[in-house]
Parts: C-alpha cells; structure tokens; sequence
C-alpha cells in the first residue's frame, strides 16, 4: 500500500533520512520505533508532504506522491496526525471534527449563497458524522467546548477523530500514546485495533514499548536516519543491533 | 433643523462607506488573519476606477466613458480585486509580516502613481465631475442624499448578509482553522493559499467598492483622499468594534467616524485659541487613546467573536 525506495531527507549537511526503503502492507499496523533523533518525524513529515525528500520514491496506492503537497497527499487518503497535538483551540470540538471532511460543497463561497440548502443538508450530515466518530473517540461530552481546554490525551483523540472524518485509507500517528495515562492509553490501542478491523491501515511512531508489541506487526526501526531492520516485534526486540542503537554501544 | 438632518444624512453616508472598508478588513484580518494595512491603496484604486469609468471627458486625463454608475462600482471592485490578485500572489504564501510589507508597499505606490501620472489622473488638481446615482432626482440635494444613503444602506445590508452566509459555513469555518494553525489545516487537505487569496481578494474587493462609492459621492478624487489615516481608522474602527465580528464592523464604523466628526466641534470649542490649529492632530491623539484603552480593557472588542460557525453545529447547552 505504502512503498519507499532510497529515501533521502538533507537538512544542511546533516543526512536526516539517509537512504531509506521499506513497503507497508495493505491492512497491517506497522510499528515505527528507534532513538530519539532517528528521523522518524522527519519521515512522516516527508509521507504526508509537509517536506519533499531530496532524492528516492515514495508510492501510495501504486502512485508517486512524494512532489504533492500535504493537501493532495491527504486527499488520496493518507492522513497524518502530530506528534503535539494541533487542535483549533478557539473552534469548538465539533467544529474541529467537521472542518475535515474534503470537498465539502460550503467551501465554495458561492454555494453558500446560491445553494443554501444543500450546503445545510451537508453540514447536517457531517455534523451527525462527527457526533458518531466522538462517541467512537469518547468525546461526546466535549463536543462544545473549545478545543483549547481538552487535556493532553483528549487532545490526542481529538486528533484521530480528525483523521477519521476524512474516511481515510491509511493513518500515519505520531506518538499516540505519549503523555497519556495508562487507562487512556488502553482505550487509544483498542481504537487503533478496531478501526484496523474496519480496513484501515496505520504506520505508528511510538517509544512504548508495551503499546508496540501488543499492537504492530510488523516492526520497523530507525537509527540516524537508516533503516536498520523490520520484522516481527519479538525479533525486533531480541535483535542485537536494536539494543545497540538504543542504548549505544551494549556488548552484543 | 433641517441643517441638522442632512448633516445627519451626510455623516451616515460617511460612515456607511466606511463600514464597507472595515468589513473588508475584517473579512482579512477578522477572519484570515492576513495583515493587511494597504486599505486605503485598495480604496483609491476603486475611487480613481469609477473616476475614470464613469466620469466626464477630461482632456487632461483618461476617462470620458460615461459609463452607468453600477456599472462603474462593479469596474471599481474588479479592478481592486485585480490589484488585490496581483500583490496576493506572491507575497500570500509568504509569512504575515511579508504581505503587511507588500500591501504596505503597494497603498504608496498607488498614492504616487495618483500623484505624478498626471497625464492619466490629473495629479493633484484630481478628478471631478464624477456623476453621482440618479442625478438632480428627486430635486434637491437632500433629496437626493437620501437616495444616496438609501443606496449605501443597502449595500452595506447586501454585503452584511453575504459575508455572514459565507463565513458561517464551511468556507469560514476552513478560514479560521487556517488562521489559528495553518500546517495542521494543511495536513487537513485544506489549500490554505487558495482559501487566504479569496478572502484577500474578497475583502480587497470590498474596499474598492468603498472607494469608488466615495468617488460617486463627493463627485471628486485626488491623491488627498488617499492619506494612510484612512488606513489607521478602519483598523481603530474593526478594533474598537469587535475583530471577527460582522455587526461590530458596522457599529465600530459608526462609533469612530461619529467621535471623529464630533471632536473636531468639541475640541474647536474646548481647546484654547493658540491650540486651534491643532484640532486636526488631537482628534488623532484622542482616538489613539481610544485604541489603546480598548486594546487594554477589552481587546475583543464591543462584539466579541462567536465560537460556533456554523448554525448547524451549535449544540443546545447542557
């Protein structure tokens, strides 16, 4: 579903992603795990668009989407969310959930003018959308709120609520479970693994380590912006050169 | 009594035009967040279109199309819109500070242009003659002020209505998510470049509207209506009113231009004699401090903004 060939990302001189290939199957949870500083945010920033590698391949569905900007990329179906949340803080809850959905008829202007009832037939519908997925996200009581107040782990569900407005093909998240406490965490593996039921495939950043073995399959590592293995989490785990990349050095 | 009346005539007019600018501006700044502070350039250009398009023959000058005045405001707004498009491309996509710079820029060179091409506007001797709506009807002068503010006031209402349709919809509701994180409405699948040059040109549009209604009023332009201080009252005016808020555009509009019009009699008569010269400059000061007190006691202004865009997302309260 997902393919990398030789990805590159310089900043500088400095080699962020250095040569990076993999391909992520259709349906799977893969886990994306390695040291801080491995150029994992760096490779999901280049998977949604928000920077362009500086050399190597990037397919989504069969197609290059690496020269597309985030908007387009998104619209394909591949939706990211951050590592720190980004809620609209003064837009309510809802309205944070219903601002998702693409090519919404009112956001052509005109339309707004000359097909009112339309655009107010697709606002009742994506407003009864995003009253499921919060339910989903147990959101609900929060819905009129202004993003601003919700909490840490809240907002981290607020932001796969985000993505799931957009019906999405493929979930790329940065660390969902960090900062969040453990029952939380609980409920965020369950939805990942539910919604994972419903067809939809997810590429997960992630440093807890529980979180990774219960839930991904295949794992996938970094170290200094290379690829150093990918297989199964209990391999990864027991493999001598993850140790040595997390904790430098440790007698194999 | 009757001097009374068409004064009163005369000043809503004033601040019904206004009005038209500071929503605009607040379509921009209000909604977009795009800092735009080349109003008056946006306003000029529509004053100097409808001149041109409307306007007798100068010999002098361009103009001589004799055109219908609707026709003339519509030729107003599309060339502002044009302006508006042409500086908005490159500077949009830019950080704020870069289309301040820019449209910044572009309100000088529009004032220059009005002052030192004069084989086209006449320079400072300006443009006049410029044909007001229905003419010499209904007789008197106050007559037809008052088909002139009939005219402001329904376009101001025709606009109101217009703007509070667009942005509380969709269309809004992507404008402020851009405005508060413009990488995350990205990663949304929102083209915040597209959504940020419609508002800009929109709002642009509205200020040349602005302009080339003044033009048809006063029936006379010069690069003396183009001073920055319009600029600076239309944003005291949205301040004061409430930033993101339609009806606080108007009511700013009517606040200020009323303490500007009135403090020029009341400071004329308070002031002492050797200080009269300077009525001009106090009323600056006097509405400077105006700002600042609102900025500080109540920075949202009288209208605050609302929270919830659209009406069908507004939830019946626990």
């Amino acid at each position: 579903m997902l393919e990398l060939v030789g990805v590159v990302k310089e900043f500088g001189g400095l080699r962020a992603v250095d040569d990076v290939s993999f391909s992520i199957a259709r349906g799977t949870i893969t886990g994306l795990i390695g040291p801080n500083g491995a150029g994992k945010t760096t490779l999901f920033n280049l998977l949604a668009g928000a920077y362009r590698p500086t050399a190597g391949e990037i397919r989504f569905d069969g197609e290059r989407i690496d020269h597309l900007p985030h908007y387009r990329i998104f619209a394909r179906g591949l939706v990211r969310t951050f590592q720190i949340p980004r809620p609209f803080g003064e837009m309510s809850v809802l309205e944070n959930m219903m601002l998702v959905p693409k090519g919404q008829l009112g956001e052509h202007f005109w339309n707004t003018w000359f097909r009112p009832a339309a655009v107010r037939a697709e606002e009742r519908r994506n407003r009864d959308k995003a009253r499921d997925i919060l339910d989903f996200v147990g959101l609900t009581r929060l819905a009129n709120e202004p993003a601003r107040i919700l909490s840490g782990g809240q907002q981290k569900l607020l932001e796969i609520g985000r993505a799931l407005m957009s019906d999405p093909k493929m979930l790329l998240l940065d660390e969902p479970g960090a900062g969040v406490n453990p029952t939380l965490l609980g409920e965020i593996a369950e939805r990942i693994a539910a919604l994972n039921q419903r067809g939809i495939t997810f590429l997960i950043i992630e440093h807890n380590m529980d979180l990774v073995m219960n839930l991904c399959r295949p794992v996938v590592v970094l170290a200094a912006g290379k690829l150093l293995m990918q297989g199964e989490p209990a391999e990864v785990q027991r493999d001598p050169r993850v140790l040595d990349a997390y904790l430098g050095g440790v007698p194999a | 009594m009757m001097d009374l009346f068409s004064y009163i005539v005369f000043f809503l007019i004033i601040a019904g035009i206004y009005s038209i600018s500071t929503l605009g501006l607040n379509l921009q700044w209000g909604f977009t967040g795009l800092m735009s502070v080349g109003i008056v350039g946006f306003f000029g250009v529509g004053a100097y279109a409808t001149a041109f398009l409307t306007g007798p023959h100068y010999p002098d000058a361009l103009g001589g199309f004799g055109l219908p005045v609707p026709v003339g405001w519509l030729g107003a707004m599309l060339l502002s819109g044009l302006f508006a498009l042409i500086v908005g491309v490159p500077t949009i996509r830019l950080r704020h500070d870069f289309l301040a710079i820019g449209t910044f820029g572009i309100a000088i060179c529009i004032q220059l242009l009005a002052m030192n091409w004069k084989s086209v506007t006449r320079g400072f001797d300006g443009l006049f003659g410029i044909p007001k709506p229905f003419a010499g009807w209904p007789g008197t002068p106050l007559g037809n002020n008052l088909v002139f503010l009939g005219i402001v006031i329904f376009l101001v209402g025709l606009i109101y209505w217009a703007l509070e349709r667009m942005l509380r919809s969709p269309w809004g509701r992507v404008l402020r998510a851009i405005r508060e994180d413009e990488e995350a409405a990205g990663a949304l699948g929102k083209n915040a470049f597209s959504f940020r040059l419609q508002s800009f040109v929109l709002g642009s549009m509205l200020m040349g509207l602005s302009g080339a209604l003044y033009a048809s009023f006063t029936g006379f332009v010069s690069p003396q209506d183009m001073l920055p201080i319009f600029t600076f009252q239309v944003f005291v005016m949205l301040i004061v009113g409430g930033n993101g808020n339609n009806k606080g555009a108007i009511v700013g509009s009517l606040l200020i231009w009323g303490l500007w019009t009135v403090t020029e009699t009341i400071l004329g008569a308070i002031l002492p004699a050797v200080l009269k010269n300077q009525v001009a400059s106090a009323r600056v000061v006097l509405v400077g401090i105006i700002l600042v007190g609102m900025l500080l006691y109540r920075p949202q202004g009288l209208f605050p903004e609302e929270r919830v865009v659209s009406p069908e997302a507004r939830l019946p309260e626990k």
